[in-house]
């Protein structure tokens, strides 16, 4: 592996490590706040797969940036500006309906992008994408069934599933922006060309958002910065959370 | 206020360990339709490797016996014991029931 490629894959894996970890963390806050306990469960399962594939994606940045640094160096020694995360995924949890709606918007994306990941040359980020794949299929089914109630359910529900379809469409172009770094690994056979899936990704949301009732918005606002470092307020509070432990005890083990 | 779950069906949910082996009855949960049933007692009752195969009945489809019925339905079997093969002496070749 080249150090151009290596760097940049090092790169790719924490990105894709802050994709799943904030994700993972958002989902995980509605712990105990879930609409019914079958729910509450099932939806805290989808935030442990989160967790258990930003793991994975962190364990082998861990392992190419080879400077005794761990997963949890990069889950909870970086601020937010370091963060890599797409935007989408920051965003506070909002109501059940906003929730799924995001989770609909993620799980469509990862259902795309993680079997083109699996084609990887780079045989780690492909196990990765296989045990994904199968994750998000459920995923998916659920998301998909969660917006196709809410949005076809009662006249309050349709309200909110509109309104969270409306408030979170301008972040899922940055879904699809590519960079130097993402092009380097593309063209190298080892990342996904993320901009390739975006035609299919609106067609499959519209088609759902259509049989849900709902309206598909139009492309006039997009909000882009995740990958770039600049983020919505929302992660630092987050992360201000999510870290407390690990940076008030460092090296604690219980 | 109502609970969210008095408005949902609940359901018995049956679970298959490994192939060959019969369903077994695990538990109830709330669900909205037979579908949702489903994937709840996945996450429910196999996320710990519990099972290959899952069946999901709504609970008011199972006709259940009463504890009346207990006297007419039982007890009339105490006394027959010719039920039970334990009860004929087998001839001397057959020797492995």
């Amino acid at each position: 592996m080249s150090d151009a490629i290596k760097a940049a894959t090092l790169e790719y894996a924490t990105r894709l490590g802050d994709d799943s970890v904030v994700l993972g963390h958002r989902i995980s806050e509605w712990v105990s706040y879930g609409p019914f306990l079958e729910e509450d469960i099932a939806y805290g399962n989808v935030a442990l797969d989160y967790i258990g594939r930003a793991r994975m994606f962190y364990t082998y940045a861990a392992e190419l940036a080879n400077d005794g640094r761990t997963e949890d160096d990069f889950a909870y020694m970086r601020s937010d500006r370091e963060y890599r995360n797409l935007l989408l995924m920051e965003m506070p949890k909002g109501d059940f309906a906003y929730s799924q709606v995001r989770q609909l918007f993620a799980d469509v994306y990862y259902s795309l992008v993680l079997p083109e990941l699996l084609k990887s040359k780079d045989e780690t980020l492909s196990a990765i994408a296989a045990k994904g794949i199968k994750e998000t299929k459920y995923h998916l089914r659920r998301s998909r069934d969660w917006v196709l109630r809410l949005g076809d359910g009662t006249e309050e529900s349709h309200k909110r599933t509109q309104k969270a379809v409306d408030a979170l469409w301008g972040y899922t172009h940055e879904l699809f922006d590519m960079d130097e770094t993402e092009q380097l690994l593309a063209d190298a056979g080892i990342g996904v060309d993320v901009s390739k899936l975006h035609s299919a990704w609106h067609k499959q949301v519209s088609d759902i958002l259509t049989e849900a009732t709902l309206n598909v918005p139009d492309d006039g606002w997009a909000v882009r910065g995740g990958r770039t470092g600049y983020h919505t307020e929302n992660l630092g509070h987050m992360l201000t959370e999510m870290q407390i432990v690990h940076r008030s005890h460092p090296g604690c083990q219980w | 206020m109502t609970k969210p779950t008095e408005k949902l069906e609940l359901f018995e949910v049956f679970v298959r360990s490994k192939r060959g082996l019969d369903h077994k009855h695990v538990g109830s949960l709330h669900a909205e339709d037979h579908e949702q049933a489903l994937e709840y007692a996945r996450d429910c009752y196999t996320r710990r490797s519990e099972g290959v195969s899952l069946w999901v009945v709504k609970s008011s489809d199972i006709c259940a016996s009463q504890e009346d019925d207990a006297d007419c339905f039982y007890d009339p079997n105490d006394d027959k014991p010719y039920r039970h093969a334990t009860y004929y002496v087998l001839p001397e070749p057959v020797n492995n029931m």
